[in-house]
């Protein structure tokens, strides 16, 4: 037995991850229950107690001492800086930990004994879902760590997070803040997942990544609701696992509450647990000292399962986690400006829609990852990386892999990523190394190593290998695994050197068998400068697959290499009864038979069936006003070899969203159907766009528009709708996004020095915040007229508040923005 | 336990009970407000249900919430006291007529918050990206799913109060009428709606997941 003082003296938070090496460590059971026992008040903030009445929480912590607890979480859960005010949050702190400290003193227990600072989640939703912003959270959370380091707990506890974005802000916090212990509990739901759809494989790969010290589950349900979940952990932890389950489901007896799962039974549950291999239990709501002292009970027949390394290589989103060296991995590359004019285009336009609709299209064609490659010359890298990442993982559950060459680039992206993402790249180069590999320790991540160095891409294999090698070595230097590595041998084009893709093909073996590491390609660079490249890049794929090749950094649109990817799979035995491959066949486009129709009326031609007044004039706007967007999209891509851009919008687009506007305003369509018009419009500006990106030139446009949902208001869906109406009319549409600071609307009229800005707010709670910013755009932007909409809104609320125009609809906005735009013009 | 048995025993508790959850199995779908919450007013839907495009994208909607929604209720059942200046007590404060008229006669209230998760807004936020009318039909139909929601709750809360020889009255939501929104700041922690039910409020008391209500719904005895 280790004296508590000395304990102290020598820094216990050694001790801590020590003394779990052999031994099971036990944690307290609910704080809550026993303080309403002692007769807490509903509403009552339990961390004031800590100073109030610290006899109470001493008398409650020792119990759970005396019962066998290990650990005991100071009174902090909710202590925060959106509770309390930095003094008192610091003096609550402080007496918390003096109290847990004072119990561990007069206990009667012979274990070794920790204090944990307890830290619980800030309550506020972060986003995009919510309004709270990530960094605000660290900040927050770094708070209650300090003052915890400052009080001198022995290791710190995270618990009860029900998101994995909060999760990671309280555990940065815990690391920046501090060298000690750090434990993540989640609570699941009867689902499996928490509440924002983490599943724990997902927060296994997360917390992992960035070097959690044990990680499990608490609250929620009872035991034995929560081995499906303990399972999962178990198989992908390679770290400690804990259980701090609630004892069963309350409910009310008399007005006080109950549990149903009593001592004994609580103790065979988890035991069972104890048994498969988690090292740290304890209990949630409902468990008194009783269940802890049954469990110590229950453990004194049961050896410690090890701890052993599973080597499960994984990335995840926010939701899922994504596994390499099983199935092959297929990697979006889609999202590159390289050679792309379009896609050029769109990021020096700040067109984050257009990157997002790649990420959604590659994502229906099957891929698992997409690669984020963000870098030109002229843009600003790291902001724009940061932003994309925000924006694509509020649209896409799939995991990104973040290419970037720029270290502060990728530092932001690793930052605001909600998971483990996938780091491209490292290679052989000490000065690449020590720059990323930091980064990766610190956020976590699953990290590309391209088989190159100082001395360049050696040409063969055996040289590659030995360079792979050289970087496993390096990387553990820095604590990441061979697990969170994956080596790309380089794929170089044959038409230079027809041993080249012979010497890959090699690498990739040598390095999936003998380094036993997984491995990636960049694919299609194999073919450069042959004709019909699609064989030869298709059929080196398939060689690869058939050499250990994990992923495949891909075009997803490319057929040849889907069949390569599903056939592969079924032929090897990782497509259950070829379901995903009869899936895949059965949605293959049928092969065109046959050339097209002698005499098909040319798209610009008079619609056959055109009604007589008003109705669509030619093919193309036929297509438009009938919603059908792939349609639309060939018709404009033929009409462009014969009319210019500018004629076909002028022509054909804007008297198509003209019919169909005028029928909405008559209701003679209905809102879906403006939006399918609208869709297959934007489908004929994507090729007029298409077009003048290669020549260099600018899509229409018609005068600037700003647009926001103001300050305090999340509703975004009916400013999402006009944006893209107005967009179609051909405005310049900024759109600043949901709860925008007054000041920032205004400072982005006055860049633009746009005419014309749109409000919305859908409560009446936040039409103050819409009154404020047209107060502000009044002094400052005065030229600018404002519209406003929203469910709240009436024309005569719109007047009180000082508004030029109230617009009903996305069509009213339209309307009124060209009645500004023409008098601009004219 | 049923769901009834619980709703039961914490409507015959003397003193306010502690918050309870329920899990129910999907609601049947209320095509008619579904299109209705999707701005298809219910004059158009006859011409609307021509439209095979429509029926796709409906078909599309609904095979993409399939495991996307769960549906959750967490209820605590209050007693009403009824203070001097004729205002009902409630566990917070408020001084709304509308609610004061609407509790008229009632001995509790049932205090509860309905949410269909957040599995919903992660759908409409993809969707109305990469295609708007499916969005805006996503946003209908979570509108509808949780509505449906509250709509099987409040009637299983009516069968156990007329079992029990009393009557329900009619729902009614923080932020209708002259009930302010800023009671949500009370209201949901009496539910632990964070931790139990994943509900959180934004500054300007807005919830999230979207799709979820909070309501009363009054008791009257015999």
């Amino acid at each position: 037995m280790v004296n508590f003082s000395q304990n102290m003296d020598r820094g216990a938070n050694m001790n801590i991850l020590d003394y779990m090496k052999d031994h099971f460590l036990f944690l307290d059971g609910g704080m809550g229950t026993l303080l309403q026992e002692a007769g807490l008040q509903p509403g009552e903030l339990p961390e004031r107690w800590n100073v109030s009445c610290p006899e109470e929480i001493i008398r409650i912590q020792k119990s759970y001492y005396d019962a066998g607890s290990n650990v005991v979480l100071s009174n902090t859960f909710g202590a925060n800086g959106l509770k309390f005010d930095d003094e008192e949050l610091e003096t609550l702190i402080k007496a918390a930990v003096e109290n847990a400290r004072e119990a561990a003193r007069q206990s009667t227990g012979t274990q070794e004994k920790f204090v944990a600072l307890d830290i619980g989640s800030l309550g506020k939703l972060l986003k995009p879902y919510g309004d709270y912003e990530f960094e605000d959270a660290v900040a927050m959370y770094s708070k209650t760590v300090r003052f915890g380091v400052k009080a001198g707990v022995d290791l710190i506890f995270i618990e009860t997070m029900n998101d994995s974005y909060d999760t990671k802000a309280a555990l940065l916090a815990a690391k920046e803040n501090s060298d000690l212990p750090v434990f993540v509990s989640n609570a699941y739901g009867a689902d499996g997942k928490l509440m924002t759809g983490a599943c724990p494989a997902a927060m296994v790969a997360m917390l992992e990544g960035m070097h959690a010290d044990a990680i499990g589950a608490n609250c929620s349900l009872g035991p034995d609701q929560l081995v499906g979940v303990m399972e999962e952990y178990l198989e992908y932890a390679s770290v400690p696992v804990l259980l701090k389950p609630n004892a069963g489901l309350p409910r009310s007896e008399n007005g006080k509450t109950v549990y149903d799962v009593f001592p004994p039974e609580f103790a065979e549950s988890v035991g069972k647990l104890l048994e498969k291999g988690i090292r740290i239990a304890g209990g949630c709501c409902g468990t008194t000292p009783d269940y802890i002292r049954a469990v110590v009970e229950r453990s004194k027949s049961i050896t410690p399962v090890p701890v052993t390394e599973k080597n499960r290589s994984l990335v995840s989103s926010y939701t899922q986690a994504v596994e390499f060296g099983r199935s092959p991995i297929l990697i979006g590359e889609r999202i590159n400006p390289t050679g792309k004019k379009r896609f050029q285009q769109a990021l020096r336009e700040n067109d984050i829609d257009y990157i997002l609709g790649e990420a959604l299209k590659q994502q229906d064609a099957g891929v698992q990852l997409l690669d984020v490659n963000v870098g030109l010359p002229e843009i600003d890298e790291p902001a724009f990386l940061l932003r994309a990442v925000k924006e694509l993982q509020a649209v896409t559950d799939l995991p990104l892999q973040l290419d970037t060459t720029d270290p502060v680039a990728m530092e932001a992206g690793l930052r605001a990523y909600n998971g483990k993402a996938m780091v491209n790249s490292v290679n052989g180069k000490e000065e690449v190394m020590s720059v990323i590999f930091p980064l990766v320790a610190k956020y976590g991540g699953f990290v590309v190593a391209l088989t190159l160095d100082e001395g360049g891409i050696p040409d063969t294999a055996e040289e590659r290998v030995a360079i792979a090698a050289k970087i496993i070595k390096r990387a553990a230097d820095y604590g990441i695994s061979k697990k969170d590595l994956i080596f790309d041998p380089l794929a170089m084009t044959i038409s230079a050197d027809t041993t080249a893709a012979l010497a890959t093909m090699q690498a990739v073996h040598k390095i999936r068998h003998d380094l036993g590491v997984n491995t990636s390609l960049g694919i299609s660079n194999v073919s450069f400068g042959l004709p019909s490249r699609n064989i030869i890049t298709s059929t080196f794929f398939a060689l690869c697959l058939q050499d250990g090749l994990s992923a495949a950094i891909m075009n997803p649109y490319s057929q040849e290499m889907m069949n390569v990817y599903y056939a592969f799979r079924a032929l090897h035995n990782m497509d259950e009864n070829c379901m995903d491959y009869i899936n895949y066949a059965q949605n293959l486009p049928a092969p065109s038979m046959t050339a097209p129709a002698a005499g098909a009326a040319p798209a610009g031609a008079p619609a056959a069936d055109a009604s007589s007044s008003g109705g669509p004039a030619t093919e193309l706007q036929k297509a438009i006003v009938r919603g059908l967007k792939e349609k639309t999209g060939s018709l404009t891509k033929a009409l462009l070899a014969e009319k210019k851009p500018l004629e076909i919008i002028q022509e054909e687009v804007i008297p198509a969203l003209n019919i169909v506007g005028e029928d909405f305003e008559k209701k003679k369509v209905y809102l879906p159907q403006l939006l399918m018009a609208a869709e297959a419009a934007k489908a004929a500006f994507e090729e007029v766009k298409k077009l003048m990106a290669e020549d260099g030139g600018d899509g229409p446009k018609r005068c600037a528009f700003v647009i926001a949902t103001v300050h305090g208001d999340i509703h975004d869906i009916g400013k999402n709708i006009v944006k893209l109406i107005l967009e179609n009319y051909g405005f310049a549409v900024s759109d600043l996004g949901k709860d925008v600071p007054e000041q920032t609307v205004v400072d982005e009229v006055i860049r633009l020095h746009a005419p014309i800005v749109g409000l919305s707010a859908l409560m009446t709670t936040t039409v103050p915040a819409m009154e404020e910013t047209i107060k502000l755009l009044r002094e400052q932007a005065p030229w600018a007229k404002v519209c406003v909409g929203g469910a709240v809104l009436t024309q005569e609320y719109a007047d009180a508040i000082g508004a030029d125009r109230y617009c009903r609809d996305a069509m009213e906005t339209v309307r009124y923005a060209e009645e500004i735009d023409q008098a601009l013009q004219g | 336990m049923d769901r009834e048995t619980i709703i039961e025993e914490a409507l015959t508790s003397e003193k306010k009970t502690i918050p309870q959850y329920l899990d129910y199995e999907t609601p049947s779908i209320n095509v008619t407000e579904w299109l209705r919450y999707s701005c298809i007013p219910i004059y158009e839907q006859e011409n609307a249900a021509k439209d095979p495009e429509l029926a796709a994208s409906m078909e599309r909607a609904l095979s993409l919430i399939a495991g996307q929604v769960s549906f959750r209720v967490g209820f605590l059942v209050v007693p009403i006291e009824w203070g001097e200046d004729g205002y009902p007590i409630l566990p917070f404060e408020q001084k709304s007529e509308k609610l004061k008229m609407n509790l008229q006669g009632c001995t509790k209230v049932v205090l509860f918050a309905a949410t269909i998760g957040s599995g919903i807004d992660r759908l409409i936020r993809r969707y109305e990206k990469a295609d708007p009318k499916l969005g805006l039909l996503l946003q209908g139909l979570g509108a509808e799913r949780v509505e449906s929601l509250c709509n099987a709750f409040d009637a299983e809360v009516k069968t156990c109060a007329e079992k029990l020889g009393g009557k329900t009255n009619w729902r009614y939501s923080p932020g209708y009428g002259d009930l302010p929104i800023e009671v949500q700041r009370v209201f949901l922690p009496l539910l632990d709606a964070e931790r139990r039910l994943g509900i959180t409020l934004s500054e300007s008391c807005l919830m999230a997941p979207s799709k979820s209500v909070t309501a009363i719904i009054g008791v009257l005895p015999k």
